[in-house]
């Protein structure tokens, strides 16, 4: 079976690899390039635990080939925080206690960035409607939808002042 | 779970594409949005030799309104279908039936095309497009032709396509004055399938009788269902709460449901008449009717 030579930008860094087609994007996350932030929870495409952005859009990347993202962007876990400092929605789930065990988190982050970015001030039900692909199995929600809130008005704020 | 080895191939044409198909007519598969044919793959309920990956080839993306149709992109994704205006504003049951494919992280690869090609009688565009009269636009070696949706839909994972053809376009009749539809699903929790679920279109004449009716309906049988003896029913008649009821009964007739973790054979043949009633109902108040 044919190998193919791929290129992706990985939380802004170029990334290679060689890789068989079938490969999913979550191994060559998790495996080729160590980032393992991004987690496995599911065999059947159900519980996000694997999403990262590809291009800036959620996409579950244990249902998606890594030879699909040869020249594109993917933003991991990895890539929220910036200089040291944690990005807004992982300082609200900090804040507002939005994890239990963590492993739904990751994910739960990402797809909060995406909702952020298209809409800065979603109200709860578009922020429950959003995240109603990742599943969590610990929190109920609850401090989830308050740690996207805090994140959105922290955004909101220091956009005001800048 | 890893799906066993296949070669991937990225034509740039759909030319190439097609060409490619008919180089492993054996165990070639298209891949779009490879929502439920990467799952298939990783569970090895399925399997194929060569994956067609339709992704790179330029203007399979699109939505608008052209020679009174609406013309959608075979590899359009379901988020671009349902935060699109013109769709928003004129076709709302799209909009509905959108929305309630799996999730929305789902749907930003997810695509209409493949929700088609997949003929999965568990897909939910499916009864949609029969009960809005839709066309297919198939390309292969010898050309494009067009498949009314009502010859689509063979079997269980069956469709009107070739092995070496390609959905390029889905074309929807644009709505006419006093028409409108609805999609109304029952599922057990986002991201499932339907427990049953029903399409209903109407277009009412300005004397108030039904002049046209499409009903199409998902997971109540081996295929979708369009549901021709209701629709027969409602024609010629006053849109109004008892003849709207009858025809949910008679829709209900025509499903072939299995028993599953879903429900009982009964529970879904009723959950079909009640569930046609208000997508029915929702119809006729977006036609103006009520
Ligand atoms: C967790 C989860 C929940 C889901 N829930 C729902 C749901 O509630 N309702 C629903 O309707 N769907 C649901 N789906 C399925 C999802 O919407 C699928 O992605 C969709 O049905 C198929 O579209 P695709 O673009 O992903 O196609 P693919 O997976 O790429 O392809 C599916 C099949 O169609 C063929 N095909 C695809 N495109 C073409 C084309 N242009 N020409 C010829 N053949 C083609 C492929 O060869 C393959 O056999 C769910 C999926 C997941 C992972
Ligand atoms: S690992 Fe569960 S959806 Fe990807
Ligand atoms: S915190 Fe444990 S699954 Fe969400």
């Amino acid at each position: 079976m044919a190998t193919h030579r791929i290129q992706i930008t990985v939380n802004g860094e170029a990334k290679e690899g060689q890789v068989e087609s079938r490969l999913l994007l979550v191994h060559f996350l998790r495996e080729n390039l160590r980032l393992t932030g991004t987690h496995i929870g599911c065999d059947t495409s159900h519980c996000g635990a694997c999403t990262v952005l590809l291009d800036g859009q959620p996409v579950k990347s244990c249902t998606f080939l890594a030879v699909q993202a040869d020249g594109h962007q993917i933003t991991t876990v990895e890539g929220l925080e910036q200089n040291g400092k944690l990005h807004p929605v992982q300082e609200g789930f900090w804040e507002k206690h939005g994890l239990q065990c963590g492993f739904c988190t990751p994910g739960m982050m990402l797809t909060s960035c995406a909702l952020l970015n298209r809409n800065r001030n979603p109200s709860e039900a578009e922020i429950r409607e959003a995240i109603s692909g990742n599943l969590c199995r610990c929190t109920g929600y609850v401090n989830i939808v308050k740690a996207v809130q805090y994140a959105a008005e922290k955004l909101q704020k220091e956009e005001a002042h800048a | 779970m890893i799906p066993s080895s296949f070669d991937y191939h990225a034509p740039a044409t759909l030319a190439e594409a097609v060409a490619l198909l008919g180089k492993y007519p054996e165990d070639a598969k298209v891949l779009s949005g490879g929502q439920s044919l990467l799952p298939l793959l990783k569970l090895r309920l399925g399997q194929a030799g060569h994956l067609i990956d339709i992704g790179k080839i330029p203007g399979l993306e699109y939505i608008k309104e052209e020679g009174g149709m609406l013309r959608i992109g075979g590899r359009t994704r379901e988020s671009a279908l349902e935060r699109s205006e013109i769709v928003q504003k004129r076709y709302p049951i799209l909009v509905d039936t959108a929305k309630v494919i799996a999730d929305p992280i789902v749907r930003n690869l997810a695509t209409v095309g493949g929700n088609l090609a997949h003929g999965d009688p568990g897909n939910d565009h499916p009864a949609t497009m029969l009960a809005l009269g839709a066309q297919v636009v198939a390309m292969g070696k010898s050309g494009e032709r067009v498949i009314p949706i009502d010859k689509f839909f063979l079997g269980l994972f069956r469709t009107a396509l070739q092995p070496d053809e390609i959905l390029t376009e889905i074309r929807i009749p644009a709505p006419v004055e006093g028409s409108g539809g609805a999609y109304v699903k029952l599922e057990r929790k986002v991201g499932d399938y339907a427990t049953a679920a029903s399409a209903a279109y109407v277009v009412i004449g300005t004397q108030g009788f039904v002049e046209r009716a499409g009903i199409g309906l998902t997971n109540l049988g081996p295929t979708p269902i369009k549901a021709t003896a209701a629709e027969k029913y409602l024609i010629g008649k006053k849109p109004e709460t008892a003849a709207l009821a009858e025809a949910a009964r008679i829709a209900a007739q025509a499903t072939e449901p299995s028993a599953d973790r879903r429900g009982a054979v009964e529970y879904k043949r009723e959950m079909a008449r009640v569930l046609t009633g208000r997508a029915l109902k929702k119809a006729v108040e977006r036609a103006g009717g009520k």
